[in-house]
């Protein structure tokens, strides 16, 4: 998508640029843009190594098991197919806690591992099964707690208080994952129903 | 206000050193070891970065996206999106790095605590890359029958947004 997207954008800006006079702003804002991004990535690699380097303590502590043991009560509602599967509803607490505190390289493998063993379970191994369909979706909307690549952007932009964004986050994100969870549970009431 | 959110970050460091004393690990070793991981984030998304800023600052500078925007607002007005976030909105199911790089050229372009730049770094906190993701779960299972999962995907991402930009303005 983006190899027809980000040709068009540079040329036809180059194009009007013609047309329009502003030629010298655009040879100049080329060079403009190759700083900034060395300048931010600079600032980029500080905090993201704190926040990776927390995340890491995170990991090895039993903060990940605590929030694992709340979770259960609602992923047996959202899985109730799967929930005497303990290989599956292990991996999908992995996914789900680790999406929500923002460890990205933890979660994917989880995810995967997760949907494997609902395979193995599936009755029709063409077609998604209803715990896959809410599994993908709660993955695409993605609760997280510590949105930790944001604050470390808006850190290295200077923000007053980087992390005062994690709340219009949260409201946005729980909004989002309601949204798709109603709306897999609706297609997944329908589908029964044909 | 102020004094809470300056509490948040030293906070959430200060539980995770407490829990991790307590259960006595080594969290100064911890935290070198996965402070190494940062590095190799950024310079994934570093090629990203010069793509996009590269396109987006040629964009501006040309005047074309003052074009584009006028056009595009008298439709975006109805649903109250600000055109200025439009190209992240459109990004943001389909590209993960893309739409982090054009999120931070909007922070960056018009300021990372105004209205727009806090609004684009709430849609990028709030949902991930949907396309992408319902690509990767599908084939590691080579499952041939989505029984439309986009569709409430994309509701959800379509939701978030659009709480994003009435919690902000």
């Amino acid at each position: 998508m983006l190899n027809y997207i980000w040709p068009i954008l540079i040329l036809a800006s180059f194009i009007y640029a013609i047309f329009s006079g502003n030629v010298q702003n655009l040879n100049s804002s080329i060079f403009k843009s190759l700083e900034e991004v060395i300048t931010l990535s600079m600032t980029l690699v500080g905090t993201m190594c704190l926040w990776c380097g927390m995340m890491e303590i995170v990991k090895n502590t039993s903060i990940m098991k605590k929030i694992i043991r709340m979770l259960r009560p609602v992923l047996n509602w959202l899985f109730p197919e799967s929930k005497n599967n303990e290989e599956a509803m292990e991996n999908i607490s992995m996914n789900t806690i680790s999406n929500i505190l923002g460890l990205g390289n933890a979660s994917t493998p989880a995810g995967i591992k997760a949907m494997e063993s609902l395979q193995k379970e599936n009755k029709n191994k063409q077609k998604l099964s209803n715990s896959m369909l809410m599994l993908i979706v709660l993955n695409t909307t993605s609760i997280e707690l510590i949105p930790t690549t944001v604050i470390a952007i808006r850190t290295s932009l200077n923000a007053q208080n980087p992390a005062d964004i994690i709340i219009p986050i949260w409201f946005a994100t729980i909004i989002g994952t309601v949204v798709g969870v109603i709306s897999t549970k609706i297609l997944i009431k329908r589908s029964k129903n044909k | 206000m102020t004094y809470i959110s300056a509490m948040i970050i030293p906070t959430i460091i200060s539980i995770i050193l407490i829990v991790g004393l307590k259960e006595k690990k080594n969290v100064y070793d911890l935290f070198i070891n996965g402070a190494k991981d940062g590095i190799k984030v950024v310079l994934k998304l570093f090629p990203t970065l010069i793509g996009i800023f590269l396109a987006i600052y040629m964009l501006r500078s040309s005047g074309l996206i003052d074009f584009i925007c006028n056009i595009i607002s008298n439709v975006t007005k109805i649903f109250s999106i600000p055109s200025e976030i439009l190209p992240l909105a459109i990004i943001k199911p389909i590209s993960g790095s893309g739409s982090m790089a054009i999120a931070t050229e909007i922070m960056a372009h018009f300021g990372v605590d105004s209205n727009i730049g806090r609004i684009a770094a709430t849609i990028m906190g709030s949902s991930e890359t949907t396309f992408y993701v319902i690509a990767l779960y599908m084939s590691s299972v080579k499952v041939k029958d989505g029984r439309k999962v986009v569709i409430p995907a994309l509701l959800a991402d379509l939701a978030s947004t659009i709480s994003a930009i009435l919690f902000l303005s």
